[in-house]
């Protein structure tokens, strides 16, 4: 009998159903769930009220990220540095004990794996193509760059899943978002998604998982494809898909918790079936073409402002929608800038390269390919390179990217979330702007009164050596 | 949770479209270990400039907000909807929300209605001096002026708000049928087990 031709996102979500429920939710099995200090205190406090346990721990990773300095950790003896913060110091303390007090793997931050969360899940093998996972964290999106089904939950859900490891559910709709053509030189995975978000629109994918299809995406590296689906967010989407490929069962064989021997045969043998049926339907449909992305920068406080860098800052009145002019006025108004400017000509004192989105080893080689031989400019104060985790940092100095960075005047961090989301000692002063690997721009998120520029790391390291939004391009000819 | 039934007062009009999570609570809040205290920090650059609609004496104590398109957007973090109910808020009237957020807000009691621009655009021009009324039975958003708005609701949702239903002992009366998962997938997907146990 033939069975009707399933989208991506179908064929996970039926392996994962426990019990359908008349009133249209389903309760889906989570494969793996992954817990940091921030949005877990009240979960774990929770479950002690009720006197619930946690029913999977063998499921559960935890690492500590959001709060952590990227200084140092240990002194010259090896003995762990205190958190200066009494409240950061509190959150990292409640992680290490309530993953103890529920038997718990967690990761320290001392440890060489820890890292940020969704830097360390594809990176240890705990994530894994077509599982379900999730994290108290909207970029555990990310996790779909391998084919797994992953998105961010609440701090209620994360109570919910430690408790009965499934979370109640409403199917989602469906988004394609095709990209046909090739992406052109010093255009990287991060333009793309930039360039995506602005064609969607923020809300442009609320209600949908994504599915990312196309030769441009088949062509990317795991590493390219985390940070596409990690934005999916940005989009509005809660998750965001690739189907796995050879590529990702090359990234993934070996990895510590990945399936080993004939198991791992087993596993590969379904994974292969992971893709959407050639009829599948899509509720919705997004065609673009890779050829006309140029590298790609924000220039407001949503993530959909986006444009060219060879452009410039938009005139308010330009937009057809009253709501949207009214939006970009504001927008202007925060980020000190006026209509009509060349993006070329911002200048910026901060440089971050980092977060979830592009912390990886692909992300520094091309940051350090940039840098290297060049010095930062005079009016970059401050310029850091966070690498994504522990391993990731070690595969960087092993390949000397520390020195390339250090030698030009950047600083080389230990691994954490930093600079994202200003909740670590990582901020951008008020009425500076950075230029920023990150994933979101708005106010006040980097710090109160901070202007962040959202790009790829190449295009941050050029900024870093220029001293203002650069076409990495004219660097790298 | 708290059953919700009806929810009567004063509607903050603030309109803001893709109200994202960071500004309803900047992420220095977040270091907490606990639920409580966080309307301190709601809106908190929002309430930093002068003569915004927060600090109207009028909406003192207003249960309800109105907002744009959008609300909720950004980060996961629950901590949004915890700051809004520590703050007084018990519902969003907004034209549309993030998933993520709708969700969070959802599991704490706070309702969120979907309304229609044009008529959220009448309720904003109504809340600047009268009250407005949400009622989770009838589906029903009124004010004193006859205005009569229906809004949908998840069958599920209405029914966990309207008993304040515990959804994780729901889930749990549930356990056999989750065994009986646990153990077809040891058997067919049985990679996906025993994950970090796996580690040398």
């Amino acid at each position: 009998m033939a069975s009707r031709p399933r989208t991506l996102y179908e064929k996970i979500w039926d392996a994962h159903v426990v019990e359908r429920r008349e009133d249209g939710t389903s309760l889906l099995y989570i494969d793996r769930h992954l817990v940091h200090e921030v949005t877990s205190p009240q979960a774990f406090e929770a479950l002690r009220l009720a006197g619930r346990d946690v029913r999977r721990p063998d499921l559960t990773l935890a690492v500590p990220d959001h709060n952590l300095p990227t200084t140092a950790r240990t002194d010259e003896a090896g003995a762990r540095l205190p958190i200066a913060d009494p409240q950061s110091a509190e959150q990292l303390a409640a992680l290490e004990a309530n993953t103890a007090q529920f038997g718990i793997r967690y990761i320290d931050a001392t440890a060489p794996e820890q890292g940020i969360v969704h830097v360390v899940g594809p990176e240890q093998g705990f994530s894994l193509p077509g599982a379900t996972i999730v994290c108290g964290d909207s970029h555990t999106a990310a996790h779909g760059g391998i084919g797994a089904l992953a998105f961010g939950i609440g701090t209620s859900e994360v109570e919910h899943v430690l408790a009965t490891q499934t979370l109640l559910l409403k199917r989602s709709k469906t988004m394609e978002i095709r990209v046909e053509g090739e992406l052109g030189p010093g255009v990287t995975s991060k333009d793309l998604i930039l360039h995506i978000i602005g064609a969607i629109g923020t809300a442009g994918g609320t209600g949908h998982v994504i599915e990312y299809r196309g030769p441009v995406f088949e062509a990317m590296s795991v590493e390219g494809r985390l940070t596409i689906c990690n934005m999916s967010i940005e989009g509005g989407a809660r998750a965001g898909l690739i189907a796995p490929d050879e590529t990702t069962f090359a990234y993934l064989k070996g990895r510590p918790y990945t399936p080993k021997g004939e198991e791992w045969d087993r596993a590969v043998e379904w994974w292969r079936t992971l893709h959407s049926d050639p009829d599948a339907e899509f509720d919705s449909s997004v065609l673009i073409d890779a050829s006309m992305i140029e590298p790609t920068v924000t220039w407001g406080t949503s993530p959909e402002d986006t444009a060219p860098i060879g452009g410039n800052v938009p005139d308010p009145d330009s937009f057809a929608d009253p709501a949207k002019r009214d939006a970009a006025r504001r927008s202007l108004d925060y980020m000190g800038l006026e209509p009509g400017r060349r993006l070329s000509d911002i200048a910026v004192e901060n440089v971050f390269i980092g977060s979830c989105t592009n912390s990886r080893i692909e992300d520094l080689r091309a940051a350090a390919d940039i840098v290297r031989g060049r010095r930062k400019a005079s009016n970059v104060k401050w310029a850091i390179v966070v690498p994504g985790s522990g391993l990731v940092k070690r595969q960087a100095e092993d390949e000397g990217l520390d020195k390339v960075f250090t030698e030009a005047g950047l600083e080389w961090r230990e691994p954490g979330c930093s600079a994202c989301l200003a909740m670590n000692p990582d901020k951008i002063p008020a009425g500076e702007r950075c230029a920023s690997t990150s994933n979101r721009n708005f106010v006040g998120r980097q710090g109160p009164g901070a202007r962040t520029h959202l790009m790829s790391p190449a295009m941050a390291a050029a900024a870093a050596v220029t001293g203002r939004l650069t076409d990495v391009r004219e660097l790298a000819k | 949770m708290e059953p919700v039934s009806t929810i009567e007062g004063r509607a903050i009009p603030w309109g803001a479209k893709n109200v994202d999570t960071d500004v309803i609570i900047p992420a220095h809040w977040l270091k907490t270990i606990r639920r409580e205290g966080l309307g301190q920090g709601v809106f908190e650059t929002v309430r930093a400039q002068p003569g915004n609609v927060f600090d109207d004496p009028d909406f003192a104590g207003a249960p309800i907000l109105i907002a744009g398109d959008n609300f909720g957007c950004g980060s996961s973090r629950e901590h949004a909807a915890w700051a809004l109910l520590d703050y007084g808020i018990r519902a969003v009237i907004a034209p549309s929300f993030s998933d993520i957020f709708s969700g969070n807000a959802f599991k704490n009691g706070i309702l969120t209605v979907e309304l229609p621009q044009e008529q959220i655009d009448r309720l904003l021009e109504v809340a600047r001096t009268d009250p407005v009324a949400i009622d989770l039975e009838t589906q029903m958003v009124t004010t004193p002026f006859q205005d009569r708005f229906r809004f949908e609701i998840d069958p599920f949702r209405k029914h966990c708000l309207a008993g304040g239903l515990d959804e994780i002992g729901l889930t749990l009366a549930s356990g056999d049928a989750i065994s009986r998962y646990e153990q077809g997938r040891a058997q067919h997907l049985p990679w996906l087990d025993t994950a970090t146990e796996r580690a040398a």
